[in-house]
């Protein structure tokens, strides 16, 4: 009975987006305040129905409820507890259900957020959010409600959570990348609501603009926990493997991260509105993109959902009619978008254009390589698959380009920089990162290494520069405290984020350049050495988990004779499955990490396995840290409150533009 | 010209140098990068040629897998039922690699007509058959009984 009242949830929240998706927006139309002051309680109604359902679906798992389907695919009465409660986004359909959810709670957030902003416009973002989660419930009604039942005989047990998702990483992992993604939804509807209103001013940007940077921050921690879990669970010694599921978070994180530096000028300069918009548009659909591929089984991969061509149809047509719409409207209203300020060649404006670029072509690639295989089947028939090395050879030189670009572009002023007043502010932190980046790598390696030196020149440039335009900042202040204190939340965001890139830049270089691994067989009292360290395997022991049985062996590692660490690798068989998953121990360090993984034992008794160092392995999730960090800074940043309360005066009075306003003293 | 029209052109000669840049280094790293893809059939009949990196896909057969007691060198044969091509490799074999599955192996054939395979892979989800393995099982005309007989076999 009880997840029959689930489907009777979902029913109830579709009826409510229904409305929510229609009342407002004609009420915006029309100048009827009662269906605009509508939206606000839908909201609440729509995010009520769809906790409840998500809560109902839980509660299946959590009482072994196997004759829902859902729940006997992915669940299993030896699973505990806390996967059983996770297993709701184990697999196609309550993923979907954890996925609208999160968009409710977004709705949920704008109706609350936003009594600030004119009720009109709130109305036409909240009724174009209510479309789309229209679309979404009713796709999962129609082709996979998570309460389907099996009838007429449920399973007395369930089928298990597949084994290399029980693990922490996973009950973080799918949460946070939704949130993120489906973040990107409040922007996009943001960027409607001012086509359809024609307030496509810096007003909207900046509106726009804490919603895009927390979607992003948490986007960036999403995909970081995503690598972080592949790198310790799957076992294969990377973080990042071009797999074509991964690279559509990464689309839309490149496309997000161009749209709030984009964002950031419109709202200053009130500059690339077009520009600006059609970003958003693209943000939103590279997250689409990614849902598409996930459930469509178009594509081979670790992440693939079951196919079910019906599914594909469906969200191919959610995908058609948002994007194609999205881009019609675009293309009836940027006409009428004109930018007022100019800039020179030679400006701030322009090395974000160039940051735009730079973003957008990489995104840009890395869809041709995930789309290209499939494009080209559908056209010869025949299959292809795109490796690793194409993303590398593109993507690597775009990033360093742009990591130069982005020590120059905080320094730059708006409107017109003169090339003296760049090579005089940066002239001496171009040398010394060159310096830096030269003997560093000398003096530690204590040989010529070009890999080195290239990433210590790049990273020191990019943490010089930081600390070059605060010291410029402070300089004229009368002291340090006083200098540091004056300047906006945002910045700090800013520099925080940028200074996250040099973290990881740092570890993906030194990870990929100057990691070793090998695989061995090795018996008892057998060892191997590896870079400085050696590896020696002493013995194997039987372990028993809740829910599989283990092989595991000790494996001491010395350094200069030195015992540094024991690691315990395991080999597991789930109980309920039957399937094998390797247990892969980490000595994780600042420095370095050492990892084993086992393949199999062989009938003599010794093991076959991969041991792996990693040099500055968690720099790079260290870094995507403090991007998301330097994110949510800048998202929270008081005067986007501020502000917005004095433009919404100046709307109601004047309709004048509040760039000229209000934020521009320099005119 | 005037002078808001020269930086308009010049913006614009800028954006469009920058993206032909992309686009040629994108084409030449995709024309370095593609790995085709052949089923054991094609490869018999010698439609690829030794020295190129592709990817092959299909079952592995039931009995053939030898492992060497003392490295970690493997040997197995992938069939689509119709033909078969041995396989080497030297590595730990992915968790699910099991005899009767559907695995995709990429490297090269060398002379004696034996696939020496630098990466093998086999899908995270046992009760489903990677598309590449189906389209190379389909493209030989392996009978559906032969399919049912492999699935089963994998359970």
């Amino acid at each position: 009975m009880i997840p029959e009242l689930g489907s009777f949830s979902l029913i109830l929240a579709l009826c409510l987006s229904g409305l929510l998706g229609t009342l407002p927006l004609a009420g915006a139309h029309s100048g009827n305040a009662l269906w605009m002051n509508l939206a606000r309680p839908l909201t609440v109604g729509i995010f009520v129905f769809l906790g409840l359902a998500i809560s109902i679906l839980a509660w299946a798992f959590a009482t072994n409820d196997f004759s829902v389907s859902f729940v006997a695919q992915h669940s299993n009465t030896l699973l505990p507890m806390r996967y059983k409660l996770t297993a709701v986004w184990g697999g196609h359909e309550g993923s979907f259900l954890l996925w609208t959810f999160m968009l409710a709670g977004w709705i949920l957030s704008v109706g609350t957020f936003s009594r600030s902003m004119p009720l009109d416009f709130v109305a036409r973002v909240l009724a174009v959010l209510g479309l789309l989660i229209f679309s979404y419930i009713l796709f999962m009604l129609a082709t996979s409600n998570p309460f389907d039942r099996i009838v007429p005989l449920p399973p007395a047990d369930g089928a298990d959570l597949n084994s290399a998702l029980q693990d922490l990483a996973f009950i973080l992992h799918p949460p946070t990348l939704y949130m993120g993604y489906v973040g990107f939804s409040v922007v996009f509807a943001f960027a409607i609501a001012a086509l359809l209103s024609g307030r496509m001013d810096a007003a909207w940007a900046r509106w726009s603009r804490p919603w895009a940077n927390l979607s992003w921050a948490i986007l960036t921690l999403g995909i970081a926990l995503g690598s972080w879990w592949a790198y310790y669970e799957l076992g294969w010694g990377g973080y990042w493997a071009w797999d074509p599921v991964e690279n559509p978070p990464l689309i839309a994180w490149l496309l997000g991260t161009a749209l709030i530096h984009s964002l950031a000028v419109t709202e200053k300069r009130g500059v690339f509105r077009s520009w600006t918009v059609l970003l958003a548009i693209l943000a939103f659909s590279g997250s689409l993109l990614g849902t598409f591929i996930t459930r469509s089984g178009l594509l081979t991969s670790v992440h693939a959902f079951a196919s079910d061509p019906d599914r594909g149809l469906f969200i191919l047509g959610i995908l058609g009619v948002a994007i194609g719409g999205s881009l019609l409207l675009f293309a009836l209203r940027a006409p009428l978008m004109k930018s007022e300020a100019g800039f020179e060649l030679l400006s701030r404006e322009m090395f974000l254009l160039t940051n735009n670029l730079l973003l957008v072509v990489s995104a840009a690639s890395i869809f041709l390589g995930t789309l290209f295989p499939m494009v080209y089947q559908a056209l010869t028939d025949e299959l292809i698959s795109i490796g690793p090395p194409y993303f590398n050879v593109v993507f690597v030189p775009l990033m360093l380009i742009l990591i130069a670009f982005l020590g120059i572009g905080p320094i730059s002023r708006w409107k017109k920089t003169s090339a003296t007043y760049l090579s005089k502010q940066l002239g001496k932190v171009l040398l010394a990162s060159m310096i830096l980046g030269v003997g560093l790598p000398l003096l530690v390696l204590l040989e010529v290494s070009i890999p080195a030196t290239v990433t210590m020149i790049f990273a020191s440039w990019i943490l010089l520069s930081i600390v070059k335009d605060l010291a410029a900042k402070v300089a004229n202040k009368s002291s340090l405290e006083q200098g540091l204190r004056g300047l906006s939340l945002s910045y700090y965001g800013m520099q925080t984020a940028h200074f996250g890139i040099a973290i990881m830049l740092v570890g993906v270089a030194f990870t990929g350049y100057f990691g070793a691994e090998r695989s061995v067989l090795l018996a008892a009292g057998d060892s191997v050495a590896l870079g400085e360290y050696e590896f020696t395997q002493v013995g194997t022991s039987r372990v028993n988990g809740p829910n599989y049985f283990a092989d595991e062996v000790l494996i001491e590692v010395t350094r200069q004779g030195e015992l540094i660490r024991q690691l315990h690798p395991q080999r597991r068989l789930y109980i309920a499955s039957g399937t094998p998953s390797t247990e892969m121990a980490i000595d994780p360090g600042f420095f370095r990490d050492l990892f084993v993984t086992l393949g199999e034992q062989k009938d003599n008794g010794a093991w076959s396995m991969t041991i792996y160092v990693k040099p500055f392995a968690r720099w790079i999730w260290l870094g995507a840290l403090f991007m998301a960090f330097g994110g949510s800074l800048a998202a929270a940043d008081k005067r986007y409150r501020r502000l917005r309360v004095k433009t919404n005066i100046l709307h109601s009075r004047h309709h004048t533009s509040p760039v000229t306003a209000s934020l521009n003293p320099a005119k | 010209m005037k002078p808001h029209r020269q930086k308009r052109l010049g913006i614009i000669l800028f954006i469009t140098a920058g993206l032909a840049i992309a686009a040629g280094l994108t084409l030449f790293a995709l024309r370095q990068n593609i790995n085709m893809f052949f089923t054991p059939t094609q490869v018999v009949r010698g439609e690829v040629t030794s020295g190129v990196n592709f990817r092959i896909g299909g079952m592995v057969k039931e009995g053939s897998l030898m492992q060497a007691g003392d490295s970690l060198q493997v040997q197995f044969v992938t069939t689509d039922f119709v033909n078969e091509v041995p396989v080497s490799y030297t590595g730990i074999l992915p968790d699910l690699f099991r005899e009767g599955q559907g695995i995709v192996a990429e490297g090269q054939i060398d002379i004696s007509g034996i696939f020496q395979a630098s990466r093998v892979l086999a899908k995270h989800d046992e009760n489903y058959m990677s598309p590449e393995v189906k389209a190379a099982l389909d493209a030989a005309g392996a009978s559906s009984e032969n399919y049912s007989m492999a699935l089963e076999s994998e359970s």
